[in-house]
């Protein structure tokens, strides 16, 4: 059983919590993530390590209420138990050798994006943000990237708070104005990451994207994780985000299909979330 | 009493009503029938089923036993052998191993060998009430990897020899394939959590939730103290077909399938775990997973074929659940081979394009290929497609360990004794073997228990 140490309501939808997990604070790096369970026979739900403590044995996730998984979870309290927590799980992001690096967060990607940028900051490296949210009030971690970062952007697409639009138009900007990223590392909503992919495309930059597909272990077993690399030659690679990911080069990544993959449950989540909350609402 | 050519009959539940649930088909020998299948029995000098039997059981002695009405004496003989007998009794392929060999088999059915197994494992369950307890221990500390058929072997081996085991795993649970896998009306849980059970009672401790090689790595379990370590993480790499249409919806490994099924309850209706309820069902492959696959999907209510590129004769699944598929009105296409999966505007699968086949001449390992016959392509519809194409062995410990070397398919490479390339490192079943049998992986395990306590006791 894992311990759920702290908790914290970022947002209506998205919420923090440190798990207590040596094993897996012991390891676990920016980019990685592990596999939990809320109950017993309930299904297992990948999320992205969003910060640890090794000294104190925590594992720190952030997740948004999609599902009835996630529902459920959030209704866990601080001294409460889940029955499964599984990591350290993926290839971490690679950070090592960036001197000038942007990172651009969208929605509860940017709780991926910001241990990325934490990193980054400790190495050393020049640390752009761009993190976008729909509005001022889906608006999380903006203190923490200030911290992290030598320059950050907020922007929201109904322009309640920072600037109004999405996260391409400053990166756009800047790349227009001459700015030269060894790199620019990306984690939110498909769509997004597809858009930075093409705005970065004329200027040659490596993009790095963080995927997280459908999966069920976390090893390589399921193969439910898919995803296709379209190669320069035009060859398609099927690779399994698990084991071989999350992040992968932003310019081979089948965007389109991985956004209909991601939609293979979509239906039934909701059943299932709906269903779980009418069951608390009747409890309360 | 008159001979009886025939073996005698499994009762099942009968096949209309156990396409619509998840319980056990085969419900097992009762006394009588087994004393009268024991009997069938020449207790022939030769004992030709024993050489067949991977793990070599005493078979004609157990079977002796049954007829003189000493069931517990029965599953002594087989314990000698077996580590997993009311597993192996429902799954092995007897027709390929000790039943094929069965002297009486040459002019009649052979002895029902495993139904008698199985019987005989089940009354030992379900009557024995002694339960093991921890053995005075030796001192030396034992990791296994890996909680499927030879890990629990090799754990309940190393345990009673008084080593202090511990066995990682993965997953949430403890059994492997045996519970992911296979699925309940195969092979009923409780019986793989009994086994579970008797290891901790040996004082084997189970850590689930830890993969090794990410979690914990090989180096740093020797730096914990283990002295020797034994993988059995098992083959769960999923092959796919590499044709086009593999990423639309609804298609599916058989391992995702297989597992969200048995492993996380999708089947139950109070479950959380995403299902997809397909009305037309085509599973590709022939072995024992895809008639698995096949069957759990008509229980969930679709129509199912299998999709399978040679004959009958050569489909390597079991006799039984081939049977027992055809039972529950499961389609065979056979000598047809999927060429792409075609979809819809929502990028779902609504359409399977196959070619027919037929067997060509020998090949070098003597089996006939299948060829392609040409222009006989064809669309059936289907709404989801199972791939069930066999599995590799993962590579997350190889590629976390320095001195472990693996072959070209990437199954570990051991000696004689088990051991990889790596002193203190053994290894057995389908890490090593590639995707095999349960009994194949118990009797690796039990081999390498006996290495691994012959190199730490001096014996």
């Amino acid at each position: 059983m894992f311990k759920i140490v702290s908790k914290k309501i970022l947002n209506p939808t998205v919420t923090e919590m440190e798990i207590y997990a040596p094993l897996v604070a012991r390891k676990a790096e920016p980019g990685q993530f592990i596999i939990l369970r809320v109950e017993d026979d309930g299904e297992r739900i990948p999320l992205t390590v969003a910060g640890y403590n090794r000294e104190k044995g925590l594992v720190k996730i952030i997740f948004q209420i999609v599902g009835a998984t996630t529902e459920k979870l959030n209704h866990k309290e601080e001294g409460d138990y889940i029955p499964d927590f599984v990591g350290p799980l993926g290839v971490p992001t690679k950070v090592e050798g960036l001197k000038k690096v942007c990172v651009i967060g969208g929605g509860v990607g940017c709780a991926i994006a910001l241990p990325i940028a934490e990193k980054l900051h400790e190495l050393g490296a020049e640390v752009t943000s761009i993190i976008g949210f729909r509005s001022k009030d889906l608006l999380i971690l903006e203190e923490e990237f200030k911290n992290a970062s030598d320059k950050c952007v907020v922007m929201t697409d109904d322009g309640s708070y920072g600037n109004k639009g999405n996260v391409t138009m400053p990166l756009k900007e800047m790349l227009e104005a001459g700015e030269k990223f060894d790199c620019i590392i990306t984690i939110g909503p498909l769509i997004m990451m597809k858009f930075v992919v093409s705005t970065a495309k004329p200027y040659s930059i490596p993009v790095t994207v963080s995927m997280n597909p459908i999966m069920i272990d976390g090893t390589g077993m399921c193969g439910g994780c898919r995803l296709t690399l379209v190669k320069e030659d035009g060859k398609r690679v099927t690779k399994f985000a698990c084991i071989d990911g999350p992040d992968f080069n932003g310019y081979e990544i089948d965007f389109d299909e991985a956004m209909m993959r991601s939609r293979q449950y979509a239906e039934f989540e909701k059943k299932k979330r709906e269903e779980t909350c009418a069951l608390y609402k009747k409890a309360n | 009493m008159p001979f009886d050519p025939k073996k005698h009959v499994m009762p099942t539940q009968d096949p209309a009503i156990r396409a619509t649930n998840f319980k056990e088909v085969a419900l097992g020998y009762s006394p009588t029938v087994a004393k009268e299948e024991a009997l069938r029995c020449l207790n022939c000098p030769t004992k030709p089923c024993v050489a067949k039997c991977p793990v070599h059981i005493d078979i004609p002695a157990f079977i002796k036993k049954i007829k003189e009405d000493d069931l517990e004496g029965a599953y002594s003989v087989i314990a000698e052998s077996s580590s997993l007998p009311a597993v192996c009794g429902r799954v092995c392929p007897q027709e390929r191993q000790c039943e094929s060999a069965c002297t009486l088999g040459i002019k009649f059915e052979p002895v029902g060998i495993g139904r008698l197994e199985r019987f005989v494992a089940d009354y030992h369950n379900e009557n024995s009430k002694t339960k093991a307890s921890k053995p005075e221990s030796n001192g030396h500390k034992v990791a296994v990897v890996g909680s499927g058929p030879s890990g629990l072997a090799c754990a309940s081996d190393l345990a009673k020899q008084g080593f202090e085991v511990a066995i990682y795993e993965a997953l949430h649970k403890a059994g492997g394939v045996l519970i992911y896998g296979i699925p309940e009306f195969r092979l009923p849980k409780k019986i793989v959590a009994r086994e579970i059970e008797g290891l901790k009672d040996l004082g084997v401790d189970i850590q689930t939730n830890v993969v090794i090689g990410k979690t914990i790595t090989i180096d740093e379990l020797f730096d914990e103290g283990y002295e020797a370590i034994f993988i059995g993480s098992g083959a769960g790499l999923p092959k796919f077909m590499g044709i086009p249409g593999e990423s639309l919806k609804n298609v599916f490994s058989a391992n995702e399938f297989l597992t969200r099924i048995n492993l996380m309850g999708a089947y139950l209706p109070e479950n959380n775990t995403p299902i997809f309820h397909a009305k037309k069902v085509a599973v590709v492959g022939g072995g024992n997973v895809a008639m698995d696959a096949a069957r759990c999907a008509r229980r969930l209510g679709a129509e199912v074929s299998i999709v399978y590129r040679r004959t009958e004769k050569e489909l390597p699944a079991r006799v039984e659940e081939v049977e027992h598929a055809k039972e529950e009105g499961i389609k065979f296409e056979l000598l047809t081979n999927p060429i792409e999966i075609l979809g819809n505007e929502e990028g779902s699968v609504s359409s399977l394009k196959c070619i027919r086949m037929e067997l060509g001449e020998p090949d070098a390992s003597g089996r006939r290929s299948p060829v392609p016959v040409k222009d006989s392509d064809f669309v059936e519809d289907f709404d989801c497609v199972i791939m069930a194409l066999g599995t590799s062995p993962n590579p997350l410990i190889k590629n976390t360990t320095a001195g472990i070397e693996v072959e070209k398919h990437g199954c570990l490479i051991v000696n004689e004794e088990e051991e990889t390339t790596r002193s203190n490192v053994f290894a057995g079943g389908d890490a090593v073997t590639g995707a095999a049998t349960v009994i194949l992986a118990m009797g690796a395990g039990k081999k390498a228990a006996a290495s691994i306590t012959k190199r730490l006791l001096n014996k």
